[in-house]
């Protein structure tokens, strides 16, 4: 049966169709949930799709933390299902405190909309798996505030426990360890810079990214890491 | 009693701050030198109505430390006034 995927919209979120149309195209059944509904049942999977949540105030995700449909959100990732924030997505992914670190102003302080080269980091978590470790995968980028930094101890335990998605081949933006993903420690919420939703059509000059959104859509329920 | 707060939210010591470092490089097209350790930052400014001064800092407290600034990579410093 085809997956149900809930793609959230906020106000200012701009990729929301994208997400859609590369989810539908893939074979699941993608709807929008708007950011003010709270109820998850209907879906299988999450997708938080780019853009600027709330006009990006204060500081990109700060506001859309507080949308209601981020509680049932966070209760949702707890019991193993999969979450991916893309761009916008990631960013309130780390802000609501899901993933570890924050995205901030890209070194050189330009935005940055190119196509980019990634390596697969890991291949554990739900955007990954089955996929081929080291394998570079074409899928653009488009941020001002991707520059992703955490502190020591937090970067330790992410090399440690595999959680490292994709790495930039070459460094766009600053992000520590060339870090473009991550993932929590169960695997099943993972944020990353890239737009794989934009390369899923060979108009668009990369495919790679329905490898990875292929990759989510065969995710399974994960037991939570601590239950 | 009626505060007056002002919050100073800058990027921790340690997390790279482009846009000080931006500033501070182009200083010299001002023709202005001896100028270093740019920060970057931002300040927010409003009201707390609350019973005292312990009060109103605890709220303002929790304003900034949950929304105005993101603890992971900034700090946050505050003022209170009364008038």
């Amino acid at each position: 049966m085809a997956p149900s995927v809930g793609v959230l919209v906020f106000p200012g979120s701009n990729c929301e169709h994208d997400a859609l149309k590369a989810l539908r195209g893939l074979g699941a059944e993608a709807e929008l949930l708007w950011h003010r509904d709270t109820d998850l049942s209907a879906f299988d999977m999450v997708v938080i799709p780019g853009g600027f949540a709330h006009g990006d105030y204060l500081r990109p995700g700060a506001i859309a933390r507080f949308s209601p449909v981020m509680d049932a959100v966070a209760d949702f990732a707890a019991k193993g299902y999969p979450v991916l924030g893309i761009c916008n997505g990631f960013q309130v992914l780390c802000e609501s405190g899901m993933l570890p670190g924050a995205l901030q102003k890209n070194a050189g302080l330009s935005f940055i909309c190119a196509p980019c080269e990634l390596e697969v980091a890991s291949t554990t978590s739900v955007l990954s798996q089955g996929l081929s470790l080291g394998s570079k995968l074409s899928v653009p980028i488009n941020h001002f505030s991707g520059s992703y930094v955490c502190d020591d101890g937090t970067l330790a335990r992410l090399r440690d426990d595999d959680r490292i998605v994709l790495r930039y081949v070459d460094n766009p933006n600053g992000s520590v360890d060339s870090i473009a993903g991550i993932c929590n420690e169960a695997g099943n919420v993972v944020g990353l810079m890239p737009h794989p939703e934009r390369a899923c059509d060979p108009l668009l000059g990369s495919v790679d990214g329905a490898l990875l959104l292929s990759a989510f859509l065969g995710a399974e329920l994960r037991a939570p890491a601590h239950s | 009693m009626k505060f007056h707060a002002l919050v100073e939210v800058s990027l921790r010591p340690g997390i790279a701050d482009p846009e000080g470092t931006t500033i501070e490089r182009n200083l010299p097209a001002l023709s202005i030198s001896g100028v270093s350790e740019v920060r970057a930052g931002r300040a927010f400014r409003f009201s707390v109505e609350a019973p005292d001064e312990a009060a109103a800092l605890a709220i303002v407290g929790e304003v900034a430390s949950r929304l105005l600034s993101n603890p992971v990579i900034e700090d946050h410093r505050i003022q209170l006034e009364t008038n």
